[in-house]
């Protein structure tokens, strides 16, 4: 655990705050229970990616001053996505007069999960879920932030999300046939590649069923926002989590 | 101006900054050499053969043509080496030898000098490389250890029996050359 | 036809496409099984790929000596600007031979330069001679996969065609059946033609040889029995050392198909007595690639094909979904610099997942490229047409997250769009996915409700 009680900036990505607020709820208790001073800048806005990742990088240099003007001043700033943490580190313009707090504030950002591991060095948590769990890898976190090992790669394996559930009493961890394959959300390439993003999704979600996943996890809502949209209109039995929602359900 | 110079000079006209050329450290293998390499012709859909398994071979099959370039089984052609290369179309077998082989891959160096014409182990229905145990080595760093600054104006490192699986990935022996590979180990 | 509309297209028969899906994660599977079988693995990466970084930062003195050591060696040399300049070269070569047919083994860098439509248009007859690349020419089609050139194609669709055009058997097809059919079609080919072509895998700048790769053993068949070999090469494919081949034959097959070699590893050197032995060196856009600073990584490239095996999009919308020569992630970032208006959909044809940068052999950095490239082409809006900028602002403003949330920062980017578009009622996200319900309040609401 960190001393003198850091301060920590929680960094809630607009699709979470919009659509989803008990994941930034589920995050900012999780955090708490885990000994944490955590608090939330109010105005926090989308922070760019979707233009970015559709070829405006050059135009959120407004998303990206604006988040760097909240964020500066805490230790560290943890967000319950991976995505949008790999967007702020590694895809955002830099923005002249806040060289010094951009390049300061890069390796202040987190991922929930890696800071739990990482920052916090927790090594397990204990609680209670009884229940049959499948993991979705999100590519940006996996490939991007290095979350887990990829399947791609001669390297040991390691899963940062897999270390902080697997001793939950009770949870039993699904092994996919394909462990890290994409949902096929992609951001913009869940419209205008409709066809495939659906077919990938549909995909993912039937290796899921194969092996009687009970409930989906993941550390990225968009992904689970877009599978958990086609299972739905599907009338497929599954529920879907946030890991930061079970973690926070398992401790209490 | 002509293209190698358009070409050459548009290089030129490029800033690129310098980048080392790294030395390649040793890579060996974990398992005993011999028996990695036996495994390997194996899964390349070879076989491998004792000296005496591969005369019993021999006498049981029919190869009406057969060239052996092989020092150890130097009496064994049928017919001559043709100065046209056409002529080796009906080539039943071909038996060679081979300068050393590599233990993870099955790869086998043969050159010029080994092959007599350059088509003998690709035209020949069936293809035998005979090969001393002395002469294998763990990795390809040191099979092109072995090659060194050789000059032969050919070389090839041979793997198993031609094959493809170009038709739904399924695995077949024999598309263009040698329909089998037989390795003599002595 | 843009890229999601040949995708669209080739998932309609979804058999096909969960076949084609599944048999391409065969392949990409037998990859990272044998690469784990190799302890020094990332290793021999990183170690290929700063060899090839060496080469490109020295592309022109490596030519120069491949070019002085080749000559040496009795090796005739050509150099082509551009794909029509290599096929006229090609061409010139098989008058003075008075040759009218000729073999070819696999060389992605012929089809690039359209050498076959060339060739035959001035009477030749042109023989592919690797089985999936004969296949796909007795069909007028192209490659869909640059190593696994017949992947799109079931048995049934091979044994029909071999039965019109070869005379197997109605309905047979088995595939050793099949195989023996064209190896007997295809040894009366080789045994014919004076002339054979091959591609180059590398060209080794100490020893002015280069190494061609196959498992059939067609490049070596047809260029043993012909009098004169005429090796097609990009400029890009030197290496330094001759020991350089130890990493690189050890990364090349291991990543394309999964095995550990392949079957013949063919070096030359100089011709064989009495024979000749060209080499072209081609450019066709090289050297603007290389002065890309972002995009000349790409130049690293040795053509295993297994970014398109590792890549989920290419998996389930096959290679033709993509319009240019070399297909999937690695095509999507080659194209672009070729014609990037003809190819501005390919590199948003990816959710970025990065599954082609851990796969590939060289390392190159395929999937930034992708993203490099977006920013490239929303520059170049205007010349590429309206279509597009539409094209991708719906994508924007019609997933959900932009859609409700983001709205007013995105409208601020592209204020030139209407807002009918932006508003549009019919949401490509609704069509077989729900939208998330609508929560009562925001977090930022609930924030300020309970802890502010
Ligand atoms: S980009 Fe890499 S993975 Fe793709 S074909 Fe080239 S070398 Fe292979």
């Amino acid at each position: 655990m960190i001393s003198d009680s850091p301060k920590i900036g929680l960094f809630i990505p607009c699709y979470v705050d919009q659509f989803y607020p008990q994941v930034g709820v589920a995050s900012l208790e999780l955090l708490e229970k885990l000994g944490c001073k955590v608090s939330y800048p109010m105005g926090q806005t989308c922070c760019g990616q979707p233009l970015a990742n559709s070829g405006y990088e050059r135009d959120t240099a407004g998303a990206t001053r604006h988040f760097i003007e909240l964020f500066k001043d805490f230790d560290y700033v943890v967000a319950p996505s991976g995505s949008c943490v790999l967007h702020v580190k590694e895809h955002v313009p830099a923005i002249p007069g806040l060289e010094n707090e951009q390049a300061k504030l890069h390796h202040k950002v987190f991922e929930l999960t890696e800071f739990i591991t990482d920052v916090l060095k927790v090594e397990k948590i204990e609680g209670k879920f009884p229940h049959r769990v499948g993991f979705h890898s999100s590519c940006h976190g996996q490939r991007g932030l290095r979350l887990s090992s990829s399947s791609e790669l001669n390297q040991n394996p390691f899963n940062k999300a897999k270390k902080l559930l697997e001793n939950l009493e009770g949870l039993e961890w699904v092994e996919l046939s394909r462990t890290d394959e994409c949902c096929g959300f992609g951001g913009t390439f869940s419209v205008t590649e409709e066809a495939l993003s659906v077919r990938m999704g549909k995909d993912r979600l039937e290796d899921h069923a194969q092996h009687q996943t009970e409930i989906l996890t993941g550390g990225d809502m968009s992904c689970i926002m877009h599978l958990q949209g086609i299972a739905t209109r599907n009338k497929q039995p599954l529920k879907f989590l946030h890991i930061a929602e079970i973690l926070n359900q398992a401790i209490s | 101006m002509s293209s190698r110079e358009a070409i050459l000079s548009a290089i030129r006209g490029i800033k690129l900054e310098p980048k080392p050329l790294p030395e390649i450290p040793e890579f060996g293998i974990q398992g005993e050499i011999e028996a990695t390499f036996v495994q390997s012709i194996l899964g390349n859909k070879g076989e491998v053969l004792s000296q005496a398994e591969f005369e019993t071979w021999l006498t049981a099959s029919n190869h009406p043509k057969l060239i052996s370039r092989s020092t150890h089984f130097s009496d064994l052609s049928t017919i001559s080496l043709p100065e046209d290369p056409h002529q080796l179309n009906d080539l039943d077998l071909a038996i060679l030898d081979g300068q050393f082989g590599v233990a993870e891959n099955g790869a086998i160096w043969l050159e010029d000098a080994d092959l007599g014409l350059r088509v003998v182990p690709f035209i020949a229905e069936h293809l035998v490389i005979v090969l001393n145990k002395k002469n294998l080595v763990a990795t390809m760093h040191q099979g092109y250890e072995r090659i060194g600054s050789a000059t032969s104006g050919f070389g090839v490192f041979i793997a198993g029996p031609s094959k493809t699986a170009d038709i739904e990935q399924s695995l077949v022996v024999g598309a263009h050359g040698a329909k089998s590979l037989r390795v003599v180990l002595i | 036809m843009s890229h999601p509309e040949n995708a669209s297209e080739f998932l309609k028969d979804q058999a096909q496409a969960k076949w084609h899906d599944e048999t391409l994660w065969f392949v990409r599977d037998k990859r990272d099984r044998i690469s784990k079988t190799i302890p020094e693995w990332e290793d021999l990466r990183n170690l290929a790929s700063q060899i090839k970084d060496n080469v490109l930062a020295n592309l022109g003195p490596y030519l120069e000596q491949f070019e002085e050591n080749a000559k040496k060696n009795g090796v005739q040399i050509h150099w082509a600007k551009d794909g029509e300049e290599h096929n006229r070269i090609v061409l010139d070569i098989l008058k003075r031979h008075d040759c009218q047919a000729i073999v070819k083994s696999k060389s992605i860098l012929t089809e690039e330069c359209h050498l076959n439509p060339f060739l035959e248009k001035n009477g030749i007859d042109v023989v592919d001679t690797d089985l999936g690349e004969r296949i796909v020419q007795l069909l007028h089609q192209p490659p869909s996969h640059i190593v696994l050139p017949a992947i799109h194609l079931k048995k049934g669709e091979i044994s029909e065609l071999f039965h019109e055009k070869l005379h197997t058997e109605k309905g047979n097809e088995d595939p050793a059946y099949l195989t023996q059919a064209a190896r007997l079609h295809l040894r009366e080919k080789f045994l014919g033609a004076k002339v054979a072509l091959t591609g180059v895998n590398f060209g080794i700048a100490e020893t002015g040889e280069f190494v061609v790769c196959t498992n059939e053993g067609n490049a070596d068949m047809g260029v043993h029995l012909a009098d004169v070999h005429v090796a097609c090469m990009g400029i890009e494919k030197i290496l330094p050392r001759r020991k350089d081949l130890g990493i690189f034959l050890r990364l090349l097959a291991r990543s394309a198909t999964g095995q550990p070699v392949t079957n013949y590893n063919s070096h030359f050197r100089s011709p064989a007595p009495g024979r000749e032995l060209h080499i072209i060196l081609v450019d066709n856009g090289r050297t603007a690639q290389l002065a890309r600073e972002k995009f000349k990584n790409s130049l690293k490239c040795i053509r295993c094909g297994a970014c398109m095996n590792t890549c989920p999009i290419y998996r389930r919308s096959g290679g033709f979904s993509y319009g240019s020569t070399v297909p999937g992630p690695i095509g999507s970032i080659l194209s672009p610099g070729l014609d990037m208006k003809k190819h501005s959909t390919l590199p948003f044809a990816s959710t970025l997942c990065g599954s082609c940068s851990d796969v590939c052999p060289v390392k190159i950095n395929i999937h930034e490229q992708l993203y490099e490239w977006r920013q490239e082409i929303t520059k170049a809006h205007g010349e590429l047409g309206k279509g597009l900028s539409m094209w991708i602002a719906a994508g924007i403003f019609k997933s959900p997250l932009a859609y409700k949330i983001s709205g007013s920062l995105m409208r601020k980017a592209l204020k030139t769009l209407p807002d009918s578009l932006i508003y549009h009622p019919m949401n490509a996200w609704g069509k077989s996915r729900d939208l998330p319900e609508a929560p009562k309040e925001s977090f930022q609401q609930w924030y300020q409700k309970n802890r502010s």
